[in-house]
């Protein structure tokens, strides 16, 4: 049994409802007192929200331990509290060892500065010594294959660039405990692979991870034992396939309660899951070209439909809509039913996405589904090389040029 | 594999600057003041660099860069020299008005810089403060001490603009690094307060340049601080910024007043505003994350 790096303690953190949105201003906090003046003495009675409340967790040394949860559930909060970015309300924590905390990529990145100081700043921010960047630099370079680019500001980088710098400094970072948010979700696959490995290494070298990841493939690779953060209150803790896999079925239950609100409960029918077909195990939830892809979603029916009424959207993680479609008098019987949609093509920019499905009948909503998990699209990229060019489309293009005399 | 990482060997020389390998306890603030300058210390190179990126974003992003550090007091000089100096007559300690006044510019335009962007350093810097911990004072200072590369080229331009003049600086001009430093100080005593108010209101970014132009006319830039009669002349003093302009002014020309008891009341209300200004900080910084 090797020692205790991270100890946390009953920890809880409380927000003040609305108070980074509104206390922005003066006259705010001004006007809300002579409003109510006895609000200001009765605080405590306002809105609060525990993002997170009475968490209790150790992390040994040289472990990796995955963070799992759904948007909001208080996984971030827990990471930016051990890494000191914000205190807690109540108990404590206390963590031994050289942290470093990669919660956004590139953290520091200024645009007017070129790929070379952006390194030595995000390095020095990131927790790097001057002499420890100057001596990792020339690897740091070669890892994110910008030899070429150092010396140009970084705005005029393409994201994909932007991203192997940002990963790459992360990558070279050395502390003894790192706690990553979410960030090895985006680039471009063979990226993420690299950076993945690096990672790996960094882990067979003992160092202590926390990871916090939708993608929970990833989780399963990387973590040895995993946490399931719900509302702010530790739900699971245990050896990842067994805490993954309990989440995972508790996603797709019948009594999730995300994104199903209780009017649109049904007895008739529901959506159950939903996965790419023929992928290999691997990559279920992943898209990683432009097609031709084909994506099943299970239903379960009670009772017999008549005329039923289905709609799928897909949204992307800033909700707009990126398509649409619906089929009418469709005739479901009970028992399990698989549909499944069939993309000659599907030229989605690299992110993620989020199905919608509906049934209708004729006496109303039978089930509304925001699918989980996400769909994550790590198609190669298409587009121009500078962000402020790449439209929604990702389609691969050639070019060809006649001439006549 | 445990005794490897547990060897303090390994990491500590990687790390110069970052937290040691020693443990860290994390607690809710106490509210009590929990002043940690030893850490303020292991991230010194961490100031270094927001200094330095500070200073070279402001080159890089205008055309003529570093000529705006000079164009900006030399036309105020100029102005002021019209209006204040031909017109008004105003008595300038016997020096020729125009060198006058931008004995005084020089240090309070660093001032006065100092303070706007101490003010707005807290929300500026919000993407790093929300996502990585470091000592947040570190901010506040890199605000403070960004500024002294434009002080130093302005001082440069003074000295060559007062030879020209005739004046010949004499030996007081080695005390000039004294009062840059309490004009630093000044900067930062203020700048703490600002920074943090400024991160729990944003209102205070609209008052520090009201602020600035009424201290710029309780200061003696434009005038001397003869003008002001002697009996009001300790309440004048308790301007830290009278006793650094007078001071400055000084010891470059060697002319006007030496430093007095002014200068005494200058210095500990400078320290003052200091202490009160780190007590204050100390107490927002825990939130400073939530809050930006």
């Amino acid at each position: 049994m090797s020692a205790v790096a991270i100890q946390v303690s009953g920890i809880s953190k409380r927000y003040r409802r609305g108070m980074a949105a509104t206390s922005g201003l003066l006259r705010d906090s001004l006007a809300l007192a002579f409003r109510s003046p006895l609000r200001l003495l009765r605080r405590e009675r306002t809105e609060n929200f525990w993002a997170l409340n009475d968490v209790s967790l150790e992390v040994c040394e040289g472990e990796v331990l995955g963070l799992i949860g759904r948007n909001g559930s208080g996984k971030t909060t827990l990471l930016k509290i051990l890494s000191r970015i914000t205190r807690p309300t109540a108990g404590w924590a206390e963590v031994h060892g050289r942290v470093g905390s990669l919660l956004e990529v590139g953290t520091g990145f200024h645009p007017e500065l070129t790929g070379r100081e952006n390194t030595y700043l995000s390095g020095a921010i990131l927790g790097m010594g001057k002499q420890e960047i100057t001596r990792k630099f020339d690897e740091i370079v070669s890892f994110a294959e910008l030899e070429k680019f150092i010396d140009t500001p970084v705005k005029h980088y393409s994201s994909g660039m932007y991203v192997r710098l940002a990963f790459a400094i992360a990558a070279h970072l050395e502390p003894e405990i790192l706690l990553v948010d979410e960030v090895l979700a985006v680039g471009d696959i063979k990226f993420q692979k690299k950076c993945l490995g690096k990672m790996g290494d960094v882990a067979r070298a003992g160092r202590t991870i926390i990871l916090v990841s939708h993608q929970l493939n990833q989780i399963r690779r990387l973590c040895q034992r995993a946490v399931w953060v719900d509302g702010g209150l530790v739900r699971q803790i245990g050896p990842t396939p067994e805490v993954v896999s309990a989440y995972e079925s508790a996603m797709s239950s019948p009594d999730r309660t995300s994104g199903r609100g209780a009017s649109s409960r049904s007895q008739k029918a529901r959506f159950l899951s939903w996965r790419i077909q023929n992928s290999y195990i691997d990559s279920t939830h992943r898209l990683e070209s432009v097609g031709p892809v084909s994506f099943s979603f299970q239903l379960e029916v009670h009772s017999p439909i008549r005329f039923a009424h289905h709609g799928i959207a897909l949204f992307d993680s800033e909700r707009r809509l990126m398509w649409a479609q619906s089929s009418d008098d469709i005739l479901f019987d009970p028992g399990i039913h698989e549909l499944t949609y069939s993309f000659p093509f599907l030229p989605l920019c690299p992110r993620s996405y989020n199905w919608q499905l509906s049934l209708w009948d004729d006496s109303g909503n039978v089930d509304l589904w925001e699918a989980l998990p996400e769909l994550i699209v790590a198609a190669p990229n298409y587009q121009h090389a500078k962000d402020e060019w790449n439209g929604m489309l990702n389609l691969p293009t050639s070019l060809s040029i006649t001439s006549k005399g | 594999m445990a005794s490897v990482t547990s060897n303090p060997r390994v990491a500590a020389p990687l790390a110069p600057h970052a937290a040691t390998s020693g443990t860290i306890r994390i607690e809710p603030p106490s509210g009590w003041f929990e002043l940690r300058l030893e850490e303020l210390w292991e991230y010194r190179e961490l100031l270094y660099f927001f200094v330095w990126r500070d200073v070279k974003i402001r080159y890089k992003q205008t055309a003529i860069g570093i000529l705006w550090v000079v164009i900006q007091p030399l036309l105020t000089m100029l102005v002021a020299s019209l209006f204040f100096g031909r017109l008004a007559k105003l008595p300038s300690q016997g020096l020729p008005y125009p060198v006058f006044c931008f004995a005084a510019l020089v240090p309070w335009t660093y001032f006065s810089a100092a303070l706007l962007s101490a003010t707005s350093v807290m929300v500026d810097n919000q993407r790093v403060i929300t996502k990585v911990y470091f000592p947040r004072l570190i901010l506040p200072f890199s605000a403070v001490l960004s500024g002294l590369v434009d002080l130093a080229i302005g001082l440069v331009v003074l000295l060559i603009f007062a030879f020209a003049f005739g004046i010949r600086p004499t030996v007081t001009v080695l005390l000039v690094p004294l009062f840059i430093l309490l004009a630093v100080l000044t900067a930062l005593g203020v700048g703490l307060w600002l920074s943090a108010l400024n991160a729990l209101y944003r209102d205070v970014k609209y008052v520090t340049p009201f602020l600035v132009q009424f201290w710029t006319l309780a200061s003696p830039v434009y005038y001397s601080s003869n003008m002001v009669p002697e009996r009001y002349r300790w309440i004048y003093g308790l301007n830290p910024m009278a006793g650094v302009i007078d001071g400055f002014r000084w010891a470059l020309t060697g002319t006007g007043h030496p430093p007095s008891s002014s200068l005494f009341a200058s210095t500990t209300m400078v320290l003052l505003l200091v202490l009160g200004g780190l007590v204050f900080f100390n107490r927002m910084e825990g939130s400073i994350a939530d809050r930006v």
